[in-house]
């Protein structure tokens, strides 16, 4: 027979067990604040405070290396958000815009269309990066769901310490630094790179047996189409201007039909990087996967013109407190600058993206 | 469904809220559907394989006790008429009757067993053979061991077997009766259960008692303690041994014969005590298979203490039958004439231990290597046997025997014989085995101990690290287990104490266990027999 006493006993050890164990998950997943940062990204939008933005960008890496949001409040006055992971697929940009949707309404979302190319989970990381940073929700389980490849387990994206038990033994002092409290590895999404690696060569693009995006990925962009219109956003396709992966012109036909379609505005900036100005001698840290912090503000100085005149986002730099707010994040992002400069004078690298080199 | 796997604790935890609520007459009932929702999960396939076994248990088993009833009833009604003869004619006529259903049973259960079991290891031998001339070859049949097979055969024989023997009356409800076959955590590694042991626990209904489910969860823990922290992490250097034997050679194969007698202890037991903890959460209790066998001092200990149901099974089904068989009965008396008294006696005893052994290793596997791992098991007890008069006159004359290091050395030496033995299953080839057995005098290797040659076997400095502790627990509990039941003593002291090992042990299992990414998802090494 279970008596009271008993009962309390054991709700206080289980509290305890529970305890114990969210402290033990917390130490062993990773933190991803002194390598590879993209694992960062997504949680950081948590952490902001004013959640009031007038664009948000969701998508791949191709938003959070070639967008900064700096540069748009700095030129335009307009406050932005990237919420991007390393190979974010395009369902789960559709869950994440639906959570986002709960914390705030902005005027635009911007997608990049990349992702229409994977209709099929690609990598457990990747899927680890888009979803452990964000916090349980209805749109986390489906994106979960959908997301999952053959060999996962939901359980673990619910209770991590199942996927990160083993880290255990290669736990660095980096886990009991940020234990508790994290810091900030990007400016409002963008994760700035300041080093460079021009292009020499360009890789022949290989030919696709077919050109054809997925229903399933043309599902979860009406979807993503429906929900802007539904919150009375203005949905912006982007192709950000990167090299490499091949762009083929196939895909631009289909996403300007869907675009002409579903009356919204397509921009494919690898067809402007001229008027841009971007140099991929000096604009690109990966030879031309990435755009660099110069390329990226070339990009968001370009895109940010647009916005504006196209709908109509006011200049906000008269809000005092908003001005307050992005001067301060303007310091952080001008000393991480000056912080990566002096990096790449002394090692001739940086450090956190040079992991392996690290080792060596 | 694996054991381990989160589908299987998500059943159990289903099962366990669904079974102390709903009424305790329909519990049999509920443990029936979910034994069979457990197998359908391995394929539908294997339900027809179990279902069909059950069938003709139930039916044979239902016709041998009307026999019963009827000889029972007819001598009753017709005591004072009929003569001894009369009755002993009556009788003998009935039990002829009951073994021709029997034997028609046996030669079924244990048929569908051969045919899915061994057709492909005769197929092989047939066409070694007939290589040898030339001749052509047969083509092997695809089929798919089903999961428990040996394990639901055995308990169902040893339920007909009793049955006939006249030890209880056969179940009359063929689900109750299905139940007993297919009961879910025995199902696939044993213990193989006895019905009178069984039978009623599972049909009679079970209130919450905090205590058999504390007990049992423990239980639970504890196996998935040993599989998962100490089997599963020591499995990779297992197989990096025994898979590449020309690579690892010499001291190499005494280290494999060490980390696989710890692995398949960790994991059979693990399993076992997973198994007996369910149940125990049920409020059934099972009979224990294990008694700490690498305490043992002699090769006949550690079989009377290692799988103790299926040597029980073996003794009580083939090695008792077969000793007082007409055949044997003559061998002996044949013996007896030509060898003498004291030789003669043990022929027929030697020639049961053989078949048992026989029976044993191929009932491990269809394959060579476990017919000579029970027939090496067979030599090492018969030799023993043999050598016994000259063990007590060395025990006397040198009065060692309550020596507690010549206790050690027997423990050490029974250990090492055994996991020699054992180290069949790993190389899964008689040839390669003594090769390797060779290799061990033949190749001086002993250096690689030292020069860190140890963590290139798939497993690093932080899984022997977590070894050591997992085996170090693993000992203390079995020593403190002779004086015992740890779970008992445990609950005697204080809440600090108690709570702080459960949750210890919770914990260890999450943070530590071999499960998840990076881990292949191990299936329990019993199994596949």
């Amino acid at each position: 027979m279970v008596t009271w006493k008993k009962a309390v006993k054991l709700a206080v050890v289980a509290l305890f067990t529970i305890a114990l164990l969210v402290f033990l998950q917390n130490l062993l997943m990773p933190k991803y604040m002194t390598e590879i940062l993209e694992g960062a990204l997504i949680s950081e939008y948590y952490l902001e405070e004013f959640k009031e933005h007038d664009v948000i960008f969701i998508g791949d890496c191709e938003v959070y290396e070639n967008f900064s949001p700096i540069v748009l409040w700095k030129e335009y006055g307009i406050t932005s958000f990237i919420r991007g992971s390393a190979q974010q697929l395009i369902w789960q940009s559709y869950y994440l815009l639906e959570e986002t949707l709960k914390y705030e309404k902005p005027k635009v979302v911007v997608f990049n269309v990349l992702s229409m190319k994977y209709d099929r989970p690609q990598k457990e990381s990747y899927n680890r990066m888009a979803l452990d940073g964000m916090p349980l929700s209805v749109p986390k389980l489906k994106s979960i769901k959908a997301s999952m490849l053959d060999d996962e387990k939901f359980i673990t994206y619910l209770f991590p310490i199942l996927r990160y038990h083993s880290r255990w033994s290669e736990l660095s002092a980096e886990d009991f630094k940020y234990l508790f409290k994290k810091r900030k590895v990007t400016h409002n999404g963008y994760l700035m790179r300041v080093d460079v690696k021009p292009v020499t060569t360009i890789p022949k693009e290989k030919k696709l047996a077919n050109y054809q995006f997925s229903d399933i990925c043309y599902g979860y962009l009406d979807k993503m189409t429906e929900l802007c219109k539904e919150n009375g956003i203005e949905l912006v396709l982007i192709k950000a201007p990167t090299i490499y992966p091949h762009w083929y012109d196939e895909w631009d036909k289909q996403m300007e039909d869907y675009a002409r379609k579903n009356d919204l505005l397509y921009i494919n900036f690898l067809k402007y990087t001229d008027e841009i100005g971007i140099d991929f001698q000096t604009d690109t840290y990966d030879a031309g996967l990435h755009l660099n912090l110069s390329g990226a503000e070339k990009l968001s100085g370009y895109f940010g013109k647009i916005l504006q005149e196209k709908f109509n986002l006011p200049d906000r730099r008269n809000n005092k407190k908003l001005n307050m707010i992005w001067a301060a994040k303007e310091d952080l992002y001008v000393s991480e600058m000056e912080k990566q400069y002096a990096e790449l004078e002394e090692f001739g690298y940086l450090k956190a993206f040079n992991s392996r080199r690290n080792e060596d | 469904m694996l054991f381990t796997s989160y589908n299987f604790i998500l059943f159990l935890l289903a099962l366990f809220i669904i079974y102390y609520i709903i009424p305790q007459k329909y519990q049999w009932l509920l443990l029936l559907v979910a034994s069979f929702f457990f197998y359908s999960c391995s394929g539908w396939d294997n339900v027809a394989y179990i279902t069909v076994t059950i069938t003709a248990t139930y039916f044979t088993a239902v016709k041998i006790g009307q026999l019963h009833r009827q000889q029972e009833l007819y001598l009753k009604e017709n005591k004072g008429s009929l003569s001894k003869e009369e009755k002993k004619a009556y009788k003998d006529k009935v039990k002829s009757k009951q073994k021709k259903y029997l034997l028609l049973c046996l030669f079924f259960d244990l048929g569908v067993l051969a045919v899915v079991k061994y057709t492909n290891f005769a197929i092989s031998n047939i066409n070694s053979v007939s290589k040898i001339f030339n001749a052509g070859e047969l083509s092997f049949l695809d089929i798919a061991l089903p999961m428990g097979i040996s394990f639901y055969t055995f308990q169902s024989v040893g339920y007909l077997v009793d049955v006939y023997r006249g030890k209880y009356a056969p179940e009359k409800n063929i689900g109750k009766f299905a139940l007993f076959v297919s009961f879910f955590p025995q199902l696939i590694q044993g213990p193989i259960s006895r019905f009178d042991d069984l039978g009623y626990q599972l049909y009679s209904g079970h209130s919450f008692d905090f205590r058999n489910v504390s007990f049992g969860i423990q239980r639970i823990l504890w196996g998935f303690f040993k599989k998962l922290v100490i089997a599963d992490r020591i499995l990779p250097a297992v197989k990096t041994i025994t898979q590449n034997p020309d690579t690892y050679q010499g001291i190499y194969v005494l280290i494999g014969m060490v980390f696989y007698a710890i692995q398949l202890y960790a994991d059979f037991t693990g399993g076992i005590d997973i198994t007996i903890g369910i149940a125990e959460v049920l409020g059934i209790k099972l009979k224990e298979n294990f008694e700490r066998p690498f305490f043992s001092k002699s090769t006949a200990e550690y079989w009377r203490r290692w799988h103790i149901s299926m040597g029980t099974w073996f003794r009580d089904y083939v090695f008792y039958p077969v000793s007082v068989s007409n055949a044997m009965l003559k061998i002996s008396k044949f013996s007896r004439e030509k060898f003498g008294e004291n030789t003669g006696k043990r022929v027929p005893v030697y020639l049961s231990t053989i078949i048992v052994w026989f029976a044993t290793g191929i009932w491990h596997g269809a394959s060579w290597n476990f017919i000579v791992w029970g027939l090496l098991n067979c030599l090492v007890i018969i030799v023993s046997q043999e050598l016994e008069p000259f063990y007590v006159w060395f025990h006397n004359r040198f009065n060692v025997r309550d020596k507690f290091m010549f206790k050690l050395f027997q423990v050490g030496r029974t250990f090492l014989l055994m996991s020699a033995i054992r180290i069949l299953d790993c190389y899964r080839n008689v040839r390669v085995t003594f090769r390797m057995y060779g290799s061990m005098v033949t190749k001086w290797n002993i250096g690689e101990l030292f020069n860190g040659a140890l963590l290139k076997l798939g497993i690093d400095k932080a899984d022997y690290f977590v070894l050591l502790f997992g085996i170090i627990i693993m000992i203390v509990i079995s020593l403190a287990q002779r004086n015992g039941s740890i779970r008992e003593k445990l609950s005697a002291r204080p809440d600090v104490i108690r709570y702080a090992a459960y949750v210890g042990l919770f914990i260890s299992i999450i943070v530590f266990g071999a499960y998840g990414v990076g881990y292949d998802r191990n299936q329990f090494i019993y199994n596949q027999f």
